[in-house]
C-alpha cells in the first residue's frame, strides 16, 4: 500500500453536507474488474455535462483546483454505499486526504486501506479550512500525520486524533493481510475452539 | 459480570485476537459475496498466490448487474462490462471452491435474501459482505456489516476481519403501530430522527413492542436501512419468531445440533441494566406512513406533509436541501400528495421479500395501475418469486398491469438494464434516493411497498390509509 507520511498541497473546498459514493463514483463505473483509472470519473455527474465536457463551476474543474491534494468537505462524506471503488477513485485523481466533521463508516475505513488520510475535525476547525481552501492555488496546507498536525497557509496549527493502529498502517504504508497472517495461530486456536463449542457454525 | 448487550456478547464470542490498543481480529461465520465488489479481492489473491481460508463459509451470487426479463440466460441482454464481472464471479467462485449460486439457478437472488433464506444467516453469527445492505441479516441477531474490497480480500484470506469495538445504540419503538404503517415506515423514521449521520460510530440494537410484532421479512426492513442511518450495523435480539424462520431452511443445523445451537442462541439477548451509549425512542402510534422528498434517506415526511422551506434547516444541510429541491424538480410547500409519478419500482433487498409483495397484492387486488405508468416488480431471489406464483400473486399483479420481473437488484441501483430516464419521478421500495442513483437524473421517493402499489394506483405519492 502506498504511504502516507506528510503531505503539502492545495485544498479544494466541498462545503456540501452528505456527500455519498453515488456522487463520488457513479455505478455505470463501477463495472471495471480493476482497481484503477477510476480517476477521471470522480464525481462524474457532478463534474461533466451529459455530452463529456466539463462543468465549470464544479470546484475541481476550477483551474485553481485541478490539481488539489487534499478535499475540504461537508458533514457525513462517503455515506451510502461499501463501493472501495470511491477511495480508488479520490486516489487516482490525486487526493490524499480528505477533511471533514464526520466520515460514513464504511467509507472511513477503505480510506485507511488505500493510502488515504481521513481527518476528522471539530466544525469550527473544519470551516477555518474550509476558508482557507477557499483562498485558492496559493493556499497550501500541509498535513503532517507523524505529527498529527495540520498547517493552514497561515501557519496555524490545527491538531487532529487518529487511531494509532491506523496510523502506523499508513505512515509504513502495511499490508493488512500480510500482518494478519502474522497471528495465524491465534485464529486457527479459535476456529478449534468453536468447532466444540458452536459446531453448527 | 457486568451486564452485557447484544452486540457485546455477540462481539465478544468472535474475538480471536485482541492486540493491546484494542485492535481486534474479529472471526467471520459467513462472507456473502456478489460480482461487483469481489473481481479485484480474487484477483489479489490470486496474485499473492493466497486461498480463499474457510471456502465452506463463503457464498456467492450474481445479484447486481443481471437482467431480470425473461431469456435473460443469452448474454447479450448484459452489456459486455456486466457480463464480464458475472463471468468473473462464475470463474472466481469455481476456482476457490465457494459456494455458488450462478443466474441459471432457481435460488439465485440478491444476496442479502439468499443468505437467510437457504439458512446461511444464523443468529449470533458475524455475517460480512462487499456491500452496505449486509445489516439486512441483523434482524436474526447476527452482526452483520458492510465492507470494501480490500476488506473482502481479508476474509477470503484470513476469515477474520480488523476491527475496533463500536458504541451501543439503542432505538427503540414502543407500542403498536397503526393500520397501513409498516416496517419501511418505522426504519425511515428513524433515519428521519437521527440524520443520516446518526448512526455513526454505533451498533444499533432496535427493540420495544412494535418491533418484537413484526415478522422476520420486516425485521429485515427495519436493519436493512440501518446503515442509511449511518450505523455499522443494526440488531434484533432474536425470538421465537427467528427460530420459527429459520428451522428446516437447508443449512440451519438440525438434530442435535439445533438444540445444541438453540441453547446459545436462547441466551442472546441484552442484559437488564447493560450500558447504551445512546438511546433513541418512538412511539410505535406516532409513526405516519412516510415518504422521503429529498435525494438524502433522511428527508422523510409524513406523507400528509409539505415539500419543505430550505431555509428552515440550519448549517450545511440549507444548501443541501436546496439542490435536493431543484433536482427533484419540487416546490417548497407543495403537498406530497400531489407529486405526480412516472414509474413504480417494488422489490430491492429491502422490500423484496414475499411479505412485501403479498402487502402489494393486497392494494391492487383487482385494480389496474395508473395509464402510462412504469410499473415493475422484481423479487428478490427465485424462490420469493416461485413462491409469489404459487400463492397467484404474480397473477394479481400481471392483471392490474405490473411488469413481473426475475430476481436481481435491478432498479434499486440501475446497475442492470432497469433504469430511470432524466427527469423521470419513481415511488420506489428500495433504500436510497441519492442523485443518479436509479438512472442519470432520475428522481426517486423512498416509500413501503404498499405505498408504491397506492402510488402505481392514483399517479401520484398517496395516503395508503386512503385506499385501506
Amino acid at each position: 500500500m502506498e504511504k502516507f507520511q506528510k503531505l503539502t498541497g492545495i485544498a479544494a473546498p466541498m462545503p456540501l453536507v452528505n456527500i455519498d459514493t453515488d456522487m463520488i463514483i457513479p455505478k455505470v463505473f463501477l463495472k471495471s474488474i480493476a482497481r484503477t483509472g477510476f480517476g477521471k470519473n470522480l464525481f462524474d455527474e457532478m463534474r461533466y455535462n451529459r455530452d463529456g465536457s466539463e462543468i465549470a463551476d464544479f470546484v475541481l474543474n476550477k483551474p485553481q483546483y485541478r490539481n488539489a491534494e487534499i478535499l475540504v468537505a461537508g458533514d457525513n462524506f462517503g455515506c451510502g454505499s461499501s463501493r472501495e471503488h470511491a477511495p480508488w477513485a479520490i486516489a487516482d485523481f490525486g487526493i490524499k486526504c480528505v477533511v471533514s466533521t464526520s466520515f460514513a463508516d464504511i467509507f472511513f475505513n477503505n480510506c485507511f486501506k488505500n493510502g488515504i488520510l481521513p481527518v476528522v475535525l471539530p466544525q469550527e476547525q473544519v470551516d477555518l479550512l474550509m476558508k482557507d481552501a477557499e483562498k485558492g492555488a496559493n493556499a497550501r496546507m500541509t498535513v503532517d500525520l507523524e505529527a498529527q498536525e495540520i498547517t493552514t497557509s497561515d501557519g496555524e496549527v490545527i491538531k487532529f486524533e487518529v487511531d494509532s493502529f491506523k496510523k502506523q498502517c499508513l505512515l509504513e504504508g502495511l499490508d493488512d493481510i500480510g500482518q494478519t497472517l502474522q497471528k495465524q495461530s491465534a485464529v486457527h486456536t479459535y476456529e478449534d475452539k468453536m468447532a466444540q463449542e458452536r459446531p453448527w457454525v | 459480570m457486568s451486564p452485557k448487550t447484544l452486540y457485546d456478547k455477540i462481539w465478544d464470542a468472535h474475538v480471536a485476537h485482541e492486540a493491546e490498543d484494542g485492535t481486534c481480529l474479529l472471526y467471520i461465520d459467513r462472507h456473502l459475496v456478489h460480482e461487483v465488489t469481489s473481481p479485484q479481492a480474487f484477483e489479489g489473491l490470486r496474485l499473492a498466490g493466497r486461498t480463499v481460508h474457510a471456502p465452506d463459509k463463503t457464498i456467492a451470487v450474481p445479484d447486481h448487474n443481471v437482467p431480470t426479463t425473461e431469456g435473460r440466460d443469452d448474454p447479450s441482454q448484459m452489456t459486455p462490462e456486466s457480463r464480464i464481472q458475472v463471468e468473473a464471479l462464475d470463474k472466481n467462485a469455481r476456482e476457490f471452491g465457494v459456494h455458488y449460486y450462478p443466474v441459471s439457478d432457481v435460488r439465485q437472488g440478491i444476496v442479502h435474501i439468499v443468505g437467510p433464506e437457504q439458512g446461511w444467516t444464523l443468529p449470533g453469527m458475524t455475517v460480512v459482505c462487499g456491500d452496505s445492505h449486509t445489516a439486512t441479516h441483523g434482524a436474526f441477531g447476527a452482526l452483520a456489516h458492510g465492507i470494501g474490497t480490500s476488506e473482502v480480500e481479508h476474509v477470503l484470506a484470513t476469515q477474520t476481519l480488523i476491527q475496533k469495538k463500536s458504541l451501543n445504540m439503542k432505538v427503540e419503538i414502543t407500542g403498536k403501530l397503526n393500520p397501513g404503517v409498516t416496517a419501511k415506515d418505522i426504519t425511515l423514521a428513524v433515519i428521519g430522527e437521527t440524520g443520516t449521520g446518526g448512526g455513526t460510530g454505533y451498533v444499533i440494537e432496535y427493540c420495544g413492542e412494535a418491533i418484537r410484532d413484526l415478522s422476520m421479512e420486516g425485521r429485515m426492513t427495519v436493519c436493512n436501512m440501518a446503515i442509511e442511518g449511518g450505523a455499522r450495523a443494526g440488531l434484533i435480539a432474536p425470538d421465537e419468531t427467528t427460530y420459527a424462520y429459520v428451522n428446516g431452511r437447508p443449512h440451519a443445523p438440525k438434530g442435535a445440533q439445533w438444540e445444541a445451537a438453540l441453547n446459545w442462541w436462547k441466551t442472546l439477548y441484552t442484559d437488564e441494566g447493560a450500558h447504551f451509549d445512546k438511546v433513541v425512542t418512538l412511539r410505535g402510534e406516532d409513526i405516519q406512513p412516510v415518504v422521503t422528498w429529498g435525494t438524502s434517506p433522511e428527508d422523510v415526511l409524513p406523507i400528509t406533509g409539505v415539500v419543505p422551506n430550505p431555509e428552515d434547516f440550519e448549517g450545511g444541510k440549507v444548501e443541501a436541501a436546496r439542490r435536493s429541491i431543484e433536482y427533484m424538480g419540487l416546490t417548497p410547500g407543495q403537498k406530497l400528495t400531489d407529486i405526480e409519478i412516472d414509474t413504480v419500482f417494488i422489490g430491492s433487498c429491502t422490500n423484496g421479500r414475499i411479505e412485501d409483495f403479498r402487502a402489494v397484492a393486497e392494494v391492487v387486488k383487482g385494480k389496474k395501475i395508473k395509464d402510462g405508468m412504469r410499473a415493475m416488480i422484481v423479487p428478490g431471489s427465485g424462490l420469493v418469486r416461485a413462491q409469489a406464483e404459487e400463492e397467484g400473486l404474480a397473477d394479481i399483479f400481471r392483471e392490474a398491469g405490473f411488469e413481473w420481473r426475475l430476481a436481481g437488484c435491478s432498479m434499486c441501483l440501475a446497475m442492470n438494464p432497469d433504469q430511470l430516464s432524466e427527469g423521470e419521478r419513481c415511488a420506489a421500495t428500495s433504500n436510497r434516493n441519492f442523485e443518479g442513483r436509479q438512472g442519470y437524473k432520475g428522481r426517486t421517493h423512498l416509500v413501503s411497498p404498499a405505498m408504491a402499489a397506492a402510488a402505481a394506483l392514483t399517479g401520484r405519492l398517496t395516503d395508503i390509509r386512503d385506499l385501506i
